[in-house]
């Protein structure tokens, strides 16, 4: 059998170990990453860049039939149609592109990539099943960033018929009838682009507002938004089944009902991959169902380490790349650890909802500026939703931006800056925002906050 | 409404002027008749003005450590009660030329309001470098940049103190902390002290004004020359501890009474020693009673209250006088004839005595006498070293008026007087 050594040892190659990967061989560290499918995970196969370009080309078809009848932009258009066949293989082709970009990247920091199947023996020694048979690697520091998968159901084990956000971004085909059940971001943002692509849209959610993490002032444009688009809702519902003709068979308090369905679509969350190679024999500290790590994102385990979703949430493919870039920094002897001040959030709904740090809460006070006030929203034809700023009324230190809008997620950057500088009121108000831009708006809303705003 | 002046009293017999030192009121505040508007400090007390109508405060005159002429107008009260009304001054508020006395001998009033000005550097607090560390759990305020500088430099931010906005880390805030830093991180420097930056401004006003003024006076004027003599004080403290012993009700006696009673003894042979030199008129009075001041130490300072007619008392009148004067000194409540007419002045540290101090006269006076500390030294008495309570005495004396020679004759009597407390009581 063949055997290797090496410094470090990544298995997975998603945005946390492909990123831990760059830097280590950055720092110079002999570094091998496993991933047993393509480089770049969950996030660039199927998930976050995948979902995004069909986000895009749904708006592009939902807009292109917006201009079919009258419409205030004088744009006329006779039947537009989409070939879904086609956008399928555009997506799989920025997939595909940002592939070997990752490899090239890893190969670039001299860092070796070895595509099998890892199996934990001991802390020090992984087993790769490789096209070319198995392996043995021994290393110094192992890193675990086998990421998520999405959870199943127990009542809708997921079948042809029933199936995860993995193969709802590979359909060829619109489904006539979509059932969502988990009213979450990757439920709404693929319900949201099948209803413009034409799908009849049925979200059920259990709780009583879809996005049950955000406070309902952020939703509710996204609501207003769903209702326009004709995507059903239903609320406090919970999801009993399938019926034999394939329907989504939901109780809620009204009693029993059934929505007929080409497929039904579980988003009910995802659960961490630490199962079935080898991590439980490892004996790790648990933080729930999440590995636990401490501020270098080592386990329990001596030079074993974890990172991204298999930590915990936030489940995002950003949070696990700063993780990555820790790991690597501290193997490496920096003096690195998490001491970020927050995890931006992006919902690609429609309009989008972005959040960082703090929300509002009892000790805190808000500002809330509208895109109605804002001159480039109107040019874009999207008024709803609004900027807000979470601050302390004492020092004025902004602690939370949030915004809901059309492309509000551009704004990530600047709150999570905003954030990390420690920002006030008076750095926000006092620094000059383009105009016509959304960003303007942050800058009235912490204008706002100090009570004076200008366009309001 | 009437707008009336509220005119600084008569705070003292005789004077013409007193030192502001402390504001109660500021231009806009309403007040009530005897509410108390401003304090004023004489040569001997500090008196608080009451307000003598209900009305709102439209001037303040002079600023804290200024000089105000007994009768001039210290503030202007808008009011309902009746009288001759005044116009506010058109200046500002903050030039109240009109009421402050210029005084013929002083120099400019800048330079006599402040004794010692040191710059004070507002940027750099000298609380700042050992700064309080944040409590458990309490975010830290500082940009990315900043923590990674922070982490390579082995700087645990918790401990670094915050002068930005809503209390961010900054730059200076870590340079600060990484040149000085406090005990908690003592491996940024060897010694993990604090290094310690910044000036603080007092300002010299009130009685340590007063205490400057007059030291600097004195030593300035008077040619002093300074006599210490040892003294042995074992028969004196076996005296005293036989009185203290059988004092019943009557008071402690320290060292001051007995040393008192000496003092009168010795200037009633030595006249010279208990007089007041006015050099600018050219006379020197010889005082028959004698009234020795006795320094001590008060929260506010330097103060000398006065044992009046020593001469006249036994040692336990004098020890309660002492110990009466002394209180009302420290407490702040002593009065003009407990302050003023020493002719004659002992300054005691006690305990803390040392070996020998220079003491500066208190003018007046000619002659001032300074008690060292008593220790237990080996002495030689013709074939063997004894133990013996020692103390010295360091006595100034106004070189102008007394000889040397006869400043150590009086030494001399003093010595004798304290090694054989006897004679303190023999008649003269």
């Amino acid at each position: 059998m063949k055997r290797e050594q090496c410094k470090v040892l990544i298995i997975g190659a998603g945005p946390g170990g492909y990123v831990c990967g760059i830097r280590a061989g950055q720092l110079g560290l002999d570094t091998i990453v496993v991933e047993g499918e393509k480089p770049g995970g969950t996030c660039l196969n199927v998930g976050c860049i995948p979902s995004k370009a069909l986000i895009h080309a749904a708006d592009e078809f939902h807009k292109a039939k917006t201009f079919r009848g009258d419409n205030k932009l004088g744009i006329s258009l006779l039947n537009p149609e989409i070939d879904f066949v086609k956008t399928q293989k555009w997506k799989d082709g920025i997939a595909t592109k940002l592939n070997t970009g990752v490899t090239g990247l890893l190969k670039k920091a001299k860092t070796r990539l070895i595509q099998g199947n890892a199996s934990i023996i001991d802390g020090k020694t992984v087993k790769v099943v490789t096209s070319e048979g198995e392996q043995i690697i021994e290393c110094e520091h192992l890193v675990l960033a086998t990421g998520s998968s999405p959870m199943e159901l127990p009542s809708l084990p997921f079948s042809d018929h029933v199936i995860s956000s993995t193969e709802a971004l590979s359909l060829t085909d619109v489904p006539k009838d979509l059932a969502i059940v988990g009213g979450g971001y990757i439920g709404l943002e693929i319900g949201t682009a099948m209803a413009k692509l034409g799908a009849n849209v049925t979200i059920v959610e259990m709780d009583q507002q879809i996005l049950p993490q955000y406070d309902a002032d952020l939703v509710k444009p996204v609501t207003d938004r769903l209702k326009k688009l004709g995507v059903t809702l239903h609320l406090g519902a919970k999801a009993e089944g399938v019926t034999t003709d394939g329907a989504l068979k939901i109780s809620t308090s009204e009693g029993m009902q059934e929505i007929a369905a080409d497929k039904i679509l579980v988003t009910i969350g995802r659960a961490p991959n630490i199962k079935g190679f080898g991590v439980e024999d490892l004996d790790l500290k648990m933080d729930g169902r999440h590995i636990a790590i401490n501020d270098v994102c080592a386990t329990s385990m001596r030079n074993v380490f974890a990172i991204g979703d298999i930590t915990g949430d936030p489940m995002l493919a950003h949070r696990a790349m700063a993780q990555g870039v820790i790991v690597a920094e501290h193997i490496a002897g920096k003096p690195s650890v998490w001491d970020k001040r927050a995890v931006p959030a992006v919902c690609f709904t429609d309009p989008e909802i972005v959040t960082v740090g703090q929300l509002p809460s009892a000790e805190t006070k808000t500002a809330m500026f509208p895109f109605a006030a804002n001159g480039r929203a109107m040019t874009m034809e999207r008024e709803d939703g609004f900027v807000r700023v979470v601050y302390d009324a004492d020092s004025e230190l902004v602690l939370g931006l949030q915004a809901v809008g059309n492309g509000v997620s551009e704004l990530a950057g600047e709150f999570a800056l905003g954030i990390e500088m420690c920002a006030t009121l008076t750095d926000i108000a006092d620094t000059i925002h383009a105009h016509p831009t959304l960003g303007e708006t942050v800058q009235e809303t912490a204008h706002l906050a100090l009570g004076h705003a200008l366009h309001i | 409404m009437n707008i009336l002046a509220i005119k600084l009293p008569d705070v003292g017999e005789g004077i013409t002027q007193a030192e502001l030192v402390e504001w109660n009121v500021k231009v806009g505040d309403f007040v009530r008749e005897d509410d108390i508007i401003a304090a004023v400090m004489t040569d001997k007390a500090t008196v608080e003005i009451p307000c003598l109508y209900d009305g709102t405060i439209v001037q303040t005159n002079g600023d804290i450590g200024d000089s105000l002429a007994i009768g001039s107008d210290l503030v202007l009260i808008e009011t309902e009660a009746e009288g001759a009304s005044v116009e506010p001054d058109e200046v500002e508020q903050s030039t109240p030329e009109p009421a402050v006395v210029e005084e013929v001998k002083k120099p400019a009033p800048a330079a006599e309001k402040v004794v010692s000005v040191v710059e004070k550097q507002a940027s750099t607090p000298s609380t700042s470098a050992p700064a309080m560390p944040r409590a458990e759990g309490a975010p830290v305020l500082a940009s990315p940049a900043l923590r990674a500088r922070a982490r390579n430099s082995g700087i645990d931010l918790r401990l670094v103190h915050g002068t930005g906005p809503a209390g961010r880390i900054t730059d200076a805030d870590l340079d600060q902390y990484a040149q000085s830093p406090s005990q908690q991180n003592g491996s940024a420097n060897g010694s993990g002290k604090a290094k310690r930056e910044g000036t603080e401004e007092i300002k010299v006003i009130g009685m340590r004004r007063k205490i400057a003024e007059r030291m600097s006076k004195a030593n300035a004027n008077v040619p002093h020359i300074t006599v210490v003599e040892e003294v042995d004080v074992t028969a004196l403290e076996d005296l005293r501890a036989k009185l203290n012993s059988e004092r019943g009700d009557k008071p402690k006696l320290t060292i001051l009474p007995i040393l008192s009673a000496a003092l009168s003894r010795a200037v009633y042979d030595h006249p010279e020693m208990n007089a007041h030199y006015y050099d600018e008129k050219g006379v020197v009075i010889r005082h028959a009673p004698v009234h020795i001041g006795i320094a001590t130490m008060t929260d506010a300072g330097l103060m000398v209250p006065v044992l009046r007619h020593a001469e006249a008392k036994c040692l336990f009148e004098a020890a309660q006088d002492i110990q009466d004067i002394a209180d009302a000194a420290r407490k702040g409540s002593a009065n003009r004839e407990q302050l003023s007419g020493s002719t004659i002045t002992i300054s005691s540290l006690g305990p803390l005595g040392a070996i020998v101090t220079t003491p500066i006269i208190n003018l007046p006076e000619v002659a001032i006498v300074g008690v060292n500390k008593i220790a237990i030294r080996p002495v030689w008495e013709g074939d063997q070293f004894v133990p013996r309570k020692m103390m010295n005495i360091s006595a100034s004396f106004d070189h102008r008026i007394i000889d040397g020679w006869d400043a150590a004759v009086f030494v001399q009597k003093i010595k004798s007087l304290l090694e054989t407390p006897a004679l303190i009581f023999v008649e003269a």
